[in-house]
């Protein structure tokens, strides 16, 4: 608290480290399952970042209840806008894995393997 | 080994672009403006105390209302593509075993009900009807392996709670403000359980729907037993 990174900074560090990791798998696996991974991790440390952005030195959640007046909300909240963006973005991550796993479903039905080598109908 | 090279150069320049923005950040002081106006203007206009649920609900409502019909589209297009034959279930993958049907009657009433009361209690502290629609979904995949639930049922509270929403927003039109505007209820008392409006109605609506979708999505998850199924026509 006193020394050191501020915490949103390190979370926003660790986010879009995330993300870089999830593109390094997604770059260099060939399993279809793994590649889906790597896009759920690329979402997850994406979403991390954005909601560090939204922090506020010193700030608690922007509900007001017992624990914050409103009088004190301005001073002491963090900020929604990048919350609730983020509850939208999960709910996209989550749909595009479905469909990517429905995709890997139909790629094995098809071609009895998972791995992304053997699409090559469309290649060019 | 040319692969290997094009990746390491690819995952070092995105790395130098997200040092730039690291080094670039620093941690806010103060409220920007907006979060400012929305901190102060969602009490006072809606009563809603949580802040979050008022932006996802009322200023930003068309847009979650754009997402739960992303949401049915991946239900359907999943349906179409991973659950092609209906009705030929986990009988042959067997029973779960006792410990989970004995663990899966004690558990599903817990979680259905804590699902419930995060969707119902979203105005009011951190939740609403994504985050419960979820629990209730998870619930239903425990459920799925023996219970028969019946997918059909689910797709009626799905159509009928979207129809509800909607026209909820239609009352707005006509009632309040705008489309979506959730103030043709009355107000009420800050705070209380009954109050901010017509979100904590909007959030249950978004809820059910949203908990339909996913258990819809999870079960023809299910469905798709890709291993003893001949491979479909390619398209």
């Amino acid at each position: 608290m006193t020394t050191g990174l501020p915490i949103s900074t390190v979370f926003f560090a660790t986010g879009l480290a995330l993300a870089l990791i999830g593109l390094c798998a997604i770059l260099t696996h060939r399993n279809v399952l793994r590649i889906v991974i790597g896009f759920t991790v690329v979402d997850t440390g994406l979403n991390i970042a954005i909601v560090a952005t939204g922090y506020v030195r010193g700030g608690t959640a922007p509900i007001i209840d017992a624990g914050l007046s409103r009088a004190n909300a301005v001073t002491h909240a963090v900020d929604p806008v990048p919350s609730a963006l983020v509850v939208t973005a999960i709910v996209i991550g989550l749909s595009v894995t479905a469909m990517m796993l429905a995709f890997a479903i139909r790629l094995f039905a098809a071609k009895k393997t998972l791995s992304i080598d053997a699409l090559t109908d469309s290649k060019w | 080994m040319m692969r290997r090279l094009s990746v390491a150069l690819i995952a070092l320049l995105l790395a130098l672009v997200f040092w730039r923005l690291v080094a670039g950040y620093s941690e806010q002081q103060t409220l920007r403006p907006l979060a400012v106006w929305y901190v102060t203007h969602a009490p006072l206009d809606f009563g809603v105390p949580n802040v979050v649920t008022g932006i996802l609900i009322a200023w930003r409502g068309f847009d979650t209302l754009g997402e739960v019909a992303v949401l049915f589209m991946v239900a359907a297009s999943v349906s179409m593509l991973a659950g092609v034959a209906r009705g030929t279930p986990a009988a042959a993958s067997g029973s779960p075993g006792e410990i989970v049907q004995v663990g899966a009657q004690v558990l599903l009433p817990l979680i259905v009900t804590f699902g419930a009361y995060v969707i119902v209690n979203g105005h009011l502290s951190a939740g609403g009807g994504f985050q419960g629609g979820a629990i209730v979904a998870s619930g239903t995949m425990l459920a799925r392996p023996h219970a028969a639930l019946d997918v059909d049922a689910f797709g009626v509270a799905e159509s009928v709670a979207g129809v509800l929403y909607v026209l909820a927003g239609v009352l707005g039109i006509v009632l309040a403000g705008g489309f979506l505007d959730p103030r043709f209820l009355p107000r009420g008392q800050f705070g209380a359980f009954f109050s901010a409006g017509a979100i904590p109605l909007i959030s249950t609506l978004l809820g059910i729907k949203v908990g339909a979708e996913l258990s819809v999505v999870i079960d023809r998850f299910r469905l798709a037993d890709v291993a003893r199924k001949p491979a479909p026509p390619s398209p």
